[in-house]
């Protein structure tokens, strides 16, 4: 009894000096915890971990961001979590990217959708990228869409998500940009990762890789494996300016894997803006451009309203994309 | 010679005050985190990860810290093997099918100390083959297409024969129980999700972990909890015997051959990206098994050689499954995941470049693990003697720990209470296969297999456009094929016919279950 009057009191106390302290710190998590909805190793992992890392050594969280690998669901659990047990907890952050979007407009997790969440920030997105052995005979993004286009079955390509996810939705994207008609025909192999699709495209298994830059880096680097296309509005900044557009070879394709967070829905304002803030400022700073650098990420600056209109934005044109292949009705 | 200097230059990095401490501490906590059962190697990485961050460490002292945990961990996870018959992570579950008969016959000590040495051999040359072999190596992965996988996990699979001497029927009902379970989750070739229920916790399938925890721990204690009331039988038998700590050598002369063989095996597993260091134990133990006991007689029985190959199996399919980690970014397990994770964190990308790139932090990782593994094998022979008064723990004690410790592992594994309650699920699986005399073993592994065979299989026949001809395709594949037929498949057939000429036609009827 006594706990929750002191409660009460606590909570009165804070709603009066609230409007005080305006942009003061009027919010501080006290024990920062970000769940990445995968296990420990993949994307969301690393977001949570190097935003983490990047927060406290900027010195824009003060104690140590904990990382809480909730998987399953292809973070459709970690999404009901939030939503249905912690939707009000007020130090909770949750890694999130396209792949996030895809599944929300493919109604893969059971009974939730993009709104009962709030959405936070972005921290950059890694285009996608359609790539080629070394020794390929296809030199250019037209030229293998050509092949595709007069023998679908001659194409192999393999990526890291599942049939339907992002990885394969990319290459569809190009398929149809480039005229194919009935981009069911594309053959998409799936794999547990995109390293894995890259070292079998190494071994002569597969013809082309789709897959985000980053999956890539360290073979482009190497001159293993040939970017055909990054399918970005325009060529990136840096050491792969010069790879080409798939714009600027006429098939105008754009597929970004954002990656972002998101917030339990009952989260308080305060809360709220201390986050987007905390992003924001983390974005804004000098060792972050040095991670997005050695990472490929590309730039994608959007926090607060803008940022979840960004993602409202992808729910929707997957959504009809994914109907008109038909991998939902 | 360009390789030594490298490694000097490494050991120059690796071997300041800081860096042991780390490496000690390291060594430490993944021996202890190895042999508890649900805390395996990939989680007890990925708990130690923020303390590297809030220590501030640098990339170097970071991965020194976390490959000691990685190399401990999969030291540790024989000792509840061997003194509980649980297996302390997934590789580890091989060690208890000899391990634990050792124990039983009072050379629980010799059985550790023994181990010990296994996997510090295994360990030891792994890490030779990953400084000396590494960019050959990535050679070798390369050659494995879909087709190769699915042989290559067809013949580990037609080793089950070998698995369990009593009754081949049961370990086939098990491996098909396993390879069941496997199927669970959503199919990536084509986005459908499979006896899910519509349950979101199932799409990713089941944890091998949790189902390891649940089959082994679990039962155990449903077992203790059924004969609790005839506790007066338990205390009039004899005390568990703890027998001699330190093995003679000629017993360790007798393992060394075995050692020699199943390192190779396992390091050769671990280099190839989703083998793993499970299927390095595996592999190496009942090929072991059909090398040096063909019949049956002693394997599963206490064998000594039985704890020894699948230890330098797993500690050398560890240093492997660096390999395609470090050279090709691609990780060859669930804690080279973690590892990858963690270099990419502190901004070094893994791949081709990565040895000219960054040679400081890829030697000095190769220094330290040299330097973790005299370490652990200085560490855990010590330690024997503590590790074998677990068994002087009267169950009623142990058994709550051990169901304590396996709760709490497996929650902090996922986060999520839906895990505990599959884990309870496959306790009581456990429970009514032991009663029904079922090998656990092949339940495993049919989990732990059954997906990549059957994806491989399925990417294979997709590229090639539904044509099954690709699977014996090329002149590896034909190889593995080849093996698992002849050396596997044929003996399980020949031998029942031979066998049941020798004995009385009564004991036929046990094939009908």
């Amino acid at each position: 009894m006594t706990i929750t009057i002191g409660r009460a009191m606590l909570a009165a106390v804070t709603l009066a000096v609230a409007p005080f302290a305006v942009q003061a710190q009027d919010f501080i998590p006290e024990n920062p915890e970000c769940i990445a909805p995968a296990n420990p190793g993949g994307g969301w992992d690393f977001t949570c971990r190097q935003v983490g890392k990047s927060l406290q050594d900027e010195g824009i969280i003060n104690s140590t961001m904990q990382v809480v690998n909730l998987s399953g669901g292809g973070g459709g659990v970690a999404f009901a979590e939030v939503v249905n047990k912690r939707a009000d907890d007020n130090d909770l952050i949750v890694a999130a990217s396209s792949a996030t979007a895809t599944r929300l407009a493919q109604n893969a997790f059971p009974g939730n959708t993009m709104d009962q969440v709030r959405w936070l920030g972005s921290i950059g997105a890694d285009y996608g990228v359609i790539a080629v052995a070394a020794d390929s005979e296809y030199a250019d993004l037209p030229a293998l869409m050509a092949k595709m286009k007069e023998d679908p079955k001659a194409i192999s390509i393999g990526g890291g998500s599942a049939v339907g996810g992002w990885d394969h939705l990319k290459v569809l994207i190009a398929a149809q940009k480039a005229g194919i008609e009935d981009v069911r025909g594309v053959k998409y192999i799936a794999f547990a990762g995109g390293g894995e699709a890259v070292t079998q495209l190494l071994a002569g298994s597969l013809q082309a890789f789709t897959g985000d830059l980053s999956e890539a880096k360290g073979f482009v680097e190497s001159g293993d494996i040939k970017v055909l296309a990054v399918l970005a509005p325009e060529r990136l900044e840096g050491e792969f300016a010069d790879i080409p557009t798939a714009r600027e070879q006429g098939i105008d394709a754009i597929g970004a894997n954002w990656r972002g967070f998101y917030a339990g829905g009952d989260m308080s304002d305060a809360a709220y803006d201390y986050w987007v803030n905390a992003i924001g400022t983390l974005y804004a700073s000098d060792a972050w451009k040095t991670v997005m650098e050695n990472n490929g990420l590309a730039p994608l600056d959007l926090q607060g309203a803008e940022f979840e209109a960004f993602v409202q934005e992808s729910v929707d044109s997957i959504t009809a994309l994914s109907k008109e292949i038909g991998i939902i009705q | 010679m360009d390789t030594l200097s490298s490694l000097a230059d490494g050991f120059a990095v690796a071997l300041t005050f800081q860096n042991i401490g780390l490496a000690l501490i390291g060594c430490f906590l993944g021996t202890i985190m190895g042999a508890l059962p649900g805390l395996g190697p990939s989680n007890g990485v990925a708990i130690l990860i923020p303390l590297a961050f809030t220590l501030g460490l640098g990339p170097t002292p970071a991965l020194i810290l976390l490959t000691s945990v990685y190399y401990g961990a999969m030291y540790g996870g024989r000792i509840s093997s061997i003194l509980l018959n649980i297996p302390g992570d997934e590789p580890a579950m091989m060690t208890c099918l000899d391990g634990y008969p050792m124990a039983q016959k009072g050379r629980a000590g010799e059985a550790l100390a023994l181990s010990g040495i296994a996997s510090f051999v295994g360990a030891f040359f792994a890490t030779w083959g990953l400084v000396l072999l590494a960019p050959q190596l990535v050679k070798v992965a390369l050659l494995f297409g879909p087709a190769e996988y699915f042989a290559l996990f067809t013949l580990a699979f037609a080793t089950l024969g070998g698995i369990s001497a009593s009754n081949q029927a049961k370990s086939a009902f098990a491996a098909a129980l396993g390879l069941g379970l496997a199927m669970v989750g959503v199919d990536t070739q084509t986005g459908v999700p499979r006896f899910t229920f519509g349950e979101v916790h199932l799409y990713d399938g089941i944890d091998f972990l949790v189902a390891i925890v649940g089959l082994f721990a679990l039962s155990e204690v449903f077992v203790f909890l059924e004969h609790r009331g005839s506790a007066a039988e338990e205390a009039a038998k004899p005390k568990m015997d703890i027998g001699k700590i330190v093995p003679s050598w000629g017993l360790i002369r007798y393992c060394t051959p075995t050692m020699l063989r199943t390192t190779v095996l396992g390091f050769i597993a671990g280099v190839l990206p989703g083998a793993g260091a499970s299927l390095g134990s595996f592999i190496s133990y009942s090929m072991e098994k059909k090398l040096v006991d063909p019949k049956g007689e002693t394997f599963g029985k206490g064998d000594p050689r039985g704890v020894a190959a699948p230890e330098a199996g797993n500690n050398a399919a560890a240093g492997g499954a660096l390999v395609p980690m470090l050279a090709l970014g691609v990780p060859g397990s669930g804690t080279t995941a973690v590892l990858l994770a963690v270099l990419l964190s502190l901004n070094i990308t893994p791949g081709p470049l990565l040895f000219s790139q960054n040679p400081d932090v890829v030697w000095g990782l190769i220094a330290a693990l040299f330097i973790g593994n005299f370490m652990l094998l200085a560490m855990n022979i010590p330690m024997v003697g503590l590790f074998v008064r677990v068994l002087m723990v009267p169950p009623r004690i142990l058994m709550p720990i051990v169901a304590m410790v396996s709760f709490v592992g497996i929650y902090g594994i996922s986060g999520s209470s839906f895990d505990l309650l599959v884990m309870v699920g496959f306790g009581i699986l456990g429970w009514v296969l032991r009663k029904l005399d079922v090998p656990l073993v092949p339940v495993i592994l049919g989990t732990l297999l059954g997906n990549e065979m059957e994806v491989n299989m399925r990417r294979a026949v997709t590229i090639n456009d539904g044509d099954y001809s690709i699977l014996v395709g090329s002149p590896l594949a034909i190889a593995l094929w080849t093996i698992a037929v002849v050396g596997f498949v044929l003996p399980i057939f020949y031998g029942k016919v031979l066998k049941r000429k020798m004995k009385n036609p009564s004991e036929e009827g046990s094939l009908k279950d």
